[in-house]
């Protein structure tokens, strides 16, 4: 196993298509909830916690082996907006394609079998993760950090907000995330013998209700 | 490395010229070039050029809109099933060239669905004079630029000019009313592009897309060989 694997399947660059979606970031900037690095930080913390600390364990538990197929029910049950689920897969689906492509595998052409449409993103990046060797908690960093990292950049395109300001958020926020990953990682866990019911299901209302609203918006910058 | 001929579910990668089942998938051709060039006026002319010869599709990139895949729509220039919007949230290039995977699910979907098909089109979002297209995604790119952008386009340069596999110099008709001087454009592009080909067009006369309409031929001549 090579720990370096983390760093490609971190890297905001990964070909995965994150880059065409905000993280809900969109919809709260034109509600006026964000408008500044202050409130930028507010709602990264917000998502953290909540889609953060679910798409890590999720995460963490496929990369320990959970049957992605029971992940990926346990995701949609805890997604309550059809949008966001829908978004989730697309991303799983491009995931998918760049992580098979990175690190060959069978566990990996099994789920793209299976699921040719897409799975919930997070559980194809915890495959993906053990696809590349590495372990849950590399998979539960990868998802927290995404969930925060995503509306960040966004927020930088969306308001023109000066980029070594988001980046300070994400700086601050990161004892936060460590948190999250560990707890992530702690119910991951559990799962292997209490099932997925062990899983996180903390949400923000605010974010599914904001995804609905964006998706139906006639012209937007970012897919979700 | 193919695993697909030893695992079933779709292909792991994007390149290859045969589909899962082993058929030769499409030819992929990409159009970029510059906001308002004629991109999406190229891709309705082509469609309606080579649709009866061809099966055909249109992948459209539109940066904050689906203004051109609803164009199309509106013009029936294929039936609705033949034409997908990708959104590209804010930097079309990124869509097309550093991270495709969008691009090609819509391509591959494409082909699932109202396949088999012999052409599809893909068309960026209009962006400057950098964005092409990854060989990941499309087999050939065609750069739209046209006289009103200014006369000193050819000159500048930039990957798009330089290296598209066809130059297209759009709104010919134009060139008298904005003072577009074509023939140092056409010297211009021959000294960027060497023997690599630039046609003049104007879709608002005849012959319009002709030009463009033969060359995709030549390249999927050469692709089904
Ligand atoms: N006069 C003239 N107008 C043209 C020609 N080709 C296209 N146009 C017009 O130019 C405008 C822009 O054309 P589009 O095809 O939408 O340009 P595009 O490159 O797709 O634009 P974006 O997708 O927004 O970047 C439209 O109003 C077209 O009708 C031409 O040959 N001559
Ligand atoms: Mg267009």
């Amino acid at each position: 196993m090579s720990r370096a694997a983390l760093l490609v399947l971190a890297d905001g660059r990964f070909p995965a298509g994150g880059h065409a979606h905000s993280g809900g970031a969109e919809a709260a900037v034109k509600a006026g909830r964000i408008t500044s690095a202050a409130s930028l930080e507010d709602f990264c913390r917000g998502r953290l916690h909540t889609a953060g600390l679910v798409a890590g364990a999720l995460a963490a538990a496929a990369a320990l082996g959970v049957e992605p197929r029971e992940l990926d029910a346990a995701a949609d049950a805890r997604t309550p907006s059809p949008a966001l689920r829908g978004a989730a897969r697309r991303l799983g689906r491009q995931l998918m394609r760049a992580a098979r492509a990175s690190w060959p595998s069978a566990e990996l052409d099994a789920l793209a079998g299976e699921f040719p449409k897409g799975a919930h993103q997070p559980v194809v990046l915890g495959v993906a993760a053990r696809a590349a060797g590495l372990g849950p908690a590399d998979a539960a960093y990868c998802a927290a950090y995404e969930s925060v990292s995503g509306p960040a950049t966004a927020t930088v395109r969306l308001l023109s907000l000066d980029p070594f300001d988001a980046t300070g958020v994400l700086a601050r926020l990161a004892p936060e995330l460590d948190r999250v990953a560990d707890a992530a990682v702690e119910a991951a866990r559990r799962v292997l013998d209490e099932g997925v019911d062990a899983l996180p299901a903390a949400s923000g209302p605010v974010l599914e209700i904001g995804a609905e609203w964006h998706a139906a918006w006639p012209v937007r910058l970012f897919a979700s | 490395m193919h695993l697909d001929h030893t695992h079933h579910g779709p292909a792991a990668v994007s390149a290859d010229a045969h589909r899962p089942d082993g058929t030769r998938r499409a030819l992929r051709i990409g159009l970029g070039g510059p906001v308002g060039s004629g991109k999406t006026a190229t891709v309705a002319a082509l469609c309606r050029a080579l649709r009866d010869e061809l099966s055909l599709a249109v992948v459209t990139n539109d940066i904050y809109t689906r203004e051109d895949a609803e164009f199309l729509l509106r013009e029936a220039v294929l039936p609705p099933e033949r034409i997908t919007a990708v959104e590209t949230g804010a930097c079309p290039h990124t869509a097309i060239r550093d991270d495709i995977s969008a691009n090609l699910e819509a391509v591959e979907d494409l082909e699932d669905e109202v396949g088999p098909l012999d052409l599809i089109l893909v068309e960026s979002g209009g962006d400057n004079l950098t964005a092409t297209f990854s060989k990941g995604l499309v087999d050939a790119q065609i750069f739209v630029i046209d006289v009103a952008g200014g006369d000193d386009i050819p000159r500048k340069g930039g990957p798009g000019v330089t290296t598209a596999d066809l130059l297209v110099v759009n709104k010919t008709d134009l060139a008298p009313y904005v003072g577009s001087d074509l023939a140092r454009m056409a010297a211009d592009a021959k000294a960027q592009r060497a023997e690599l080909p630039v046609v003049f067009q104007s879709l608002r006369a005849e012959p319009g897309v002709t030009d463009v309409a033969a060359w995709v031929r030549g390249r999927l001549t050469a692709w089904a060989a």
